[in-house]
């Protein structure tokens, strides 16, 4: 596939997108409850922190009104993670009809992850405005530290949307070969709810796991954006976390794309 | 030239195969036995543009993987296929945006989403320029009369309106070839109809070449010319209706509605295959008696109050060929 060919299907690409996009955003009465979920934990975690930190006289490596941010950014964007494979996709692999998605005249893995970016931004856009509001006005949530870490967070948050995205579709990929369920898949999902400092911050993990941390993807999706939002993480250090972020991205799609590419050989010629 | 040829393809597929039980699966974790089936076997074939053909044959013989082979999606073992110039599995995405595919079973249309919506959709993956694409819906919803159902969500469409919009969503982008796999399956008479006229008229006014596979005999009778039939990876015959019928048997057959129920007595020219009160159905062969002679001899021996001729249901011919060929 050439970036040429690439190109001249963008316009189907991003209809597929945008498609997805407008299907899932039938599901609002999802987006309420899943909203009410999630304030609910975020409040459970909040009494938990600032127990923590009362009765902790240790400085910590992030402020409480920091961890305060994060716990709710956390819950505002929680579907940055990549819980979940397409389910459309999972029902084409697992009945052998996903050959006949080469019966389109369209790059498979970019049809994919277009599928994938446009079906995970609709419940995303539904649940932050909402969450964010609630917890900005009631339950302690602060605005951006300066105008400069709000404009990072968003590039940031865009960066982590991509690869969670990638994540996603390389798990649904995965698919092809774990033909019987979505194991690796909740795998992967458990261990990134960990790993993304979704549970707890990961400022707060001990030192030496921290050096692993930095080394894996997972810390691009929550803690990143989230860090960069209260200042914790210094603007000067933007520039080369949003290129980790990015670097992380384009390696799974790589992957991804290499994956897809052997698995879609082994079924056109052993058959669907 | 021929736009479809098709010279001596062959596939076999490898079946994995464990003896039953637990110690089956067990010896099977180590070493694999395989079983390959010959799906095709040397099929040659060729389609000029134009022509509407009808591929039929008994299940597992072929017919889907000839079709995905010619659709692009599956890659033969050896010999050549060759659509429009083109050799589908090595130029696939130039070789598809030129045809279109309708698979019987499933939907390219979104669950979700307003008809209409799939439409704009494939018009972007197929890159149908604006007028073209507004002109080839307005023909589309013309003559399938799609009027209403364009905003309606796939979800709640009923099999037959969803067949009819699939068929239009194939033709979009105005391809000049279209596989048509059952088309028909599950559809109500009325859709069957409506499904068939349309394919009709799009081979004759629009030229498009259709290749339909089907189970459905009187698909078969009501628009193929041609038919190709396989089994067993193997082409048995390439002919017309006609040719079909004159291979398995020249036996016809006359249906003779008597004045009243009275014994019959068999003539030695034709023999007596099923009863029904007054009514007789006999079956002849037209090589030994003329139909002419054997409705004298009916009418001046019997009083009868009708009669006619009817063939062979190509059901049955079908069904004599397959097991002719030791199916």
């Amino acid at each position: 596939m050439t970036a040429q060919t690439l190109l001249r299907g963008w316009r189907g690409y991003r209809a597929v997108m945008s498609a997805r996009l407008r299907e899932m955003l039938q599901y609002r009465t999802a987006a309420v409850a899943g909203m009410v979920t999630q304030v609910f934990w975020g409040l459970i975690h909040l009494m938990i922190y600032q127990a923590f930190y009362r009765s902790t006289a240790t400085p910590q490596p992030m402020s409480l009104a920091e961890t305060v941010d994060y716990i709710w950014l956390v819950q505002a964007l929680l579907l940055l993670m990549p819980w979940r494979t397409d389910v459309e996709i999972q029902d084409m692999i697992r009945t052998g009809n996903v050959a006949f998605e080469l019966a389109k005249p369209a790059d498979l893995y970019t049809l994919w992850f277009a599928r994938i970016l446009g079906g995970r931004a609709a419940p995303m856009l539904l649940r932050f405005p909402l969450i964010y509001g609630m917890a900005a006005l009631f339950f302690g949530l602060r605005l951006p530290a300066s105008p400069a870490a709000a404009g990072a967070f968003v590039l940031s948050v865009l960066a982590a949307f991509l690869l969670s995205s990638a994540i996603t579709t390389l798990m649904t990929i995965s698919l092809m070969w774990t033909l019987a369920g979505d194991g690796v898949a909740r795998l992967t999902a458990t261990f990134a709810s960990v790993l993304s400092g979704s549970i707890i911050p990961l400022p707060l993990f001990p030192g030496n796991l921290q050096r692993v941390l930095n080394l894996l993807p997972f810390r691009g999706l929550m803690d990143v954006p989230f860090r960069l939002y209260s200042g914790n993480i210094p603007l000067s250090a933007f520039p080369r976390e949003l290129a980790l972020q990015l670097a992380w991205a384009l390696t799974l799609i790589v992957l991804g794309r290499v994956l897809l590419a052997r698995g879609m050989r082994r079924l056109v010629v052993q058959g669907g | 030239m021929p736009q479809i040829v098709v010279q001596d393809l062959c596939k076999t597929f490898r079946v994995a195969e464990r003896d039953p039980g637990a110690w089956g699966a067990i010896k099977g974790l180590f070493h694999r036995r395989y079983r390959h089936t010959s799906a095709l076997d040397h099929i040659s074939f060729s389609i000029e543009p134009g022509e509407l053909v009808g591929y039929i044959g008994p299940n597992g013989a072929g017919k889907s993987t000839t079709v995905k082979v010619l659709a692009g999606i599956l890659v033969p073992d050896s010999g050549v296929c060759q659509v429009m110039g083109r050799t589908p599995w090595k130029q696939r995405i130039p070789h598809v945006s030129q045809i279109g595919v309708v698979f019987g079973q499933r939907t390219q249309l979104w669950w979700d989403l307003p008809v209409i919506e799939s439409f704009e959709l494939l018009r972007a993956i197929y890159r149908v320029p604006a007028p073209v694409y507004r002109h080839n819906v307005e023909e589309m919803v013309a003559l399938l009369g799609l009027g209403e159902l364009l905003d309606t969500p796939v979800r709640q469409l009923s099999l037959g309106q969803r067949m009819r919009c699939d068929l239009a969503a194939a033709l979009l982008h105005r391809p000049a070839l279209l596989y048509l796999d059952e088309p028909t399956i599950g559809l109500d008479a009325v859709s069957k109809l409506a499904v068939r006229q349309f394919v009709k008229r799009l081979n004759k006014e629009r030229g498009v070449t259709v290749m339909l596979t089907t189970h459905d005999m009187d698909d078969v009778e009501a628009l193929c010319r041609r038919i190709l039939l396989i089994n067993r990876g193997k082409i048995l015959l390439d002919g017309t209706v006609a040719d079909l019928r004159a291979q398995v048997s020249r036996l016809r057959r006359l249906v003779v509605v008597l004045r009243e129920e009275k014994d019959w007595i068999e003539t030695d020219e034709a023999r007596v295959i099923g009863r029904q009160g007054p009514q007789v159905t006999l079956e002849f062969d037209p090589e030994r008696i003329s139909a002419p002679d054997l409705i004298h001899h009916l009418t001046s021996a019997y009083g009868v109050r009708d009669l006619y001729v009817e063939n062979l249901p190509i059901e049955e011919i079908v069904a004599e060929v397959y097991q002719g060929a030791g199916m």
